[in-house]
């Protein structure tokens, strides 16, 4: 099977994951956001995308999609790692249009996946988990509510956010590239429209932890509907 | 002498594929900035002999910037310091007065060290040889209008094929991936309607080699056209995914 036993194929299996998580990533900004206007309309998201058949159907192609995606990532990185050789250059310089984040997406990576299970743990395991479990799971405000009342969240979540963010700049335009979606003049296309995508995406994520946070550590009370 | 420098050169000596390389430093005094890097080289490699010394090997042949003979990764971009030129198109006017310049092989699994500088580049050749040609006759020249090739698929073929396969592309990416160098050699016979017929022959079996001779796989990150000598762009790669993409789903 050419996904698993070529080069290019590898690298199919990143972009689709990448982008189908790039894509999640966007619905998942856009369901905070509720949060900051209205808690009541968050509270009928968290019902509506609670243990039903298509919201576990769902999770569980996301689930697959970042374990595909980190696989693969490891598998890629090991086998680059190995056709480098066991010599390193003493002295290496990075070309002024090579992006640091494309050097390091493996790093950055690794980043996100930590602050994925600190996040899993705060959200996924209080809420989406006891329902599969048969218990009674904490509400979307209870939950939100111990995780953002504590101080040092805040800081956390907007180094995850930018380190998403790194991941995406580079993850973006790559894909498309990967996918054989690419030439002279998209190239500098899909570098702007990912950039903007990942700015977007990550500063609605950005304003909503800190509103969160504002509400309930600071005592914003209209934060979450006056 | 105002046009004259005195350099350090921090050479990686290897006795032969197996042996334990190491740096050694040489110091080179009153060097034109007008030599060639090459050169400087040659003046050493004389000195060398002189004292009853191994001189250096490295590769070299045309020195003109076109056989793809030349290597050397110095001060840490393959061919040096200049862009779009190889390191026979390199002069000493590139360096300071007093500075080290750090020279080291090729270093990619798929590319082993011969000795000293000169690594063995036979992987290309077997990339090639898997496919990067035409293989029926064509018969005597038709007429230059019967099969009509706009002027910009003209171009991009030409630009491809000044690929000289030295390698700097493999050198040059963190992951050891010979994709740009593959990319222009299969692009050069896509974009043309004499290389349409055996396409996703070629392009299957060009990259099963790749893979198969331990190249890395590519991640985009761009160095490879950034320190290319004939600036063969990252399109190519685009076309070469395209291409292999097209060729497996449709089997």
């Amino acid at each position: 099977m050419w996904l698993f036993n070529s080069s290019v194929g590898r690298k199919v299996v990143m972009s689709v994951t990448g982008l189908f998580l790039i894509l999640f990533l966007t619905f998942h900004a856009l369901m905070n956001a509720v949060a900051v206007f209205s808690l009541d309309a968050y509270e009928a998201v968290c019902e509506f995308l609670g243990a039903n058949w298509y919201a576990l159907l769902g999770t569980a192609i996301l689930a697959a999609g970042f374990v595909i995606h980190i696989i693969y990532a490891f598998w890629l990185t090991l086998q680059n790692r190995s056709a480098r050789g066991s010599n390193r250059y003493a002295v290496t310089k990075r070309p002024k249009s090579v992006e640091w984040a494309s050097q390091n997406m493996l790093v950055l990576g690794i980043i996100v996946a930590c602050f994925l299970v600190l996040h899993l743990y705060q959200f996924w395991a209080k809420m989406q988990m006891p329902e599969i479990m048969g218990e009674h799971p904490d509400s979307g405000y209870v939950a939100l509510k111990t995780t953002f009342e504590q101080a040092w969240v805040l800081p956390v979540y907007l180094i995850g956010f930018f380190a998403v963010w790194f991941h995406i700049t580079h993850g973006f335009w790559s894909a498309f590239q990967s996918l054989g979606v690419n030439n002279d003049k998209w190239i500098n296309r899909w570098k702007c429209i990912g950039w903007f995508w990942a700015t977007c995406v990550m500063v609605l994520f950005a304003i909503c932890a800190i509103a969160l946070t504002g509400k309930f550590a600071w005592g914003w009370s209209c934060v979450g509907g006056c | 002498m105002e046009n004259s420098i005195s350099v350090k050169l921090k050479v990686w000596r290897q006795a032969n594929p197996k042996a334990q390389g190491e740096f050694i430093t040489y110091e080179l005094q009153d060097i034109p900035t007008d030599t060639s890097f090459l050169e400087t080289l040659d003046i050493l490699n004389e000195q060398l002999v002189e004292k009853g010394e191994e001189p250096i090997a490295f590769d070299h042949d045309c020195r003109e910037g076109i056989c793809g003979m030349c290597s050397l990764y110095i001060n840490g971009h393959p061919h040096g310091p200049a862009t779009g030129a190889t390191t026979c198109q390199l002069y000493m006017r590139r360096f300071k007065d007093g500075e080290t310049i750090t020279v080291e092989p090729w270093r990619s699994a798929a590319f082993p060290v011969i000795k000293d500088l000169m690594v063995n580049r036979n992987a290309f050749d077997q990339i090639q040889q898997a496919g990067g040609y035409v293989s029926f006759n064509t018969g005597g020249a038709q007429d230059a209008n019967a099969i009509p090739i706009s002027k910009v698929d003209a171009d991009e073929a030409m630009d491809s094929a000044s690929c000289i396969g030295c390698g700097a592309c493999v050198a040059a990416c963190k992951n050891g991936s010979a994709m740009l160098f593959v990319a222009a050699k299969v692009s050069q016979f896509a974009l043309l309607p004499q290389g349409k017929a055996e396409a996703k022959k070629r392009v299957k079996a060009m990259l099963g080699k790749m893979d198969e001779l331990g190249f890395g796989n590519c991640t985009n990150t761009g160095a490879c056209a950034a320190e290319c000598p004939k600036n063969i762009k990252l399109s190519n790669i685009a076309r070469l995914n395209r291409e292999f993409i097209c060729a497996k789903s449709s089997d």
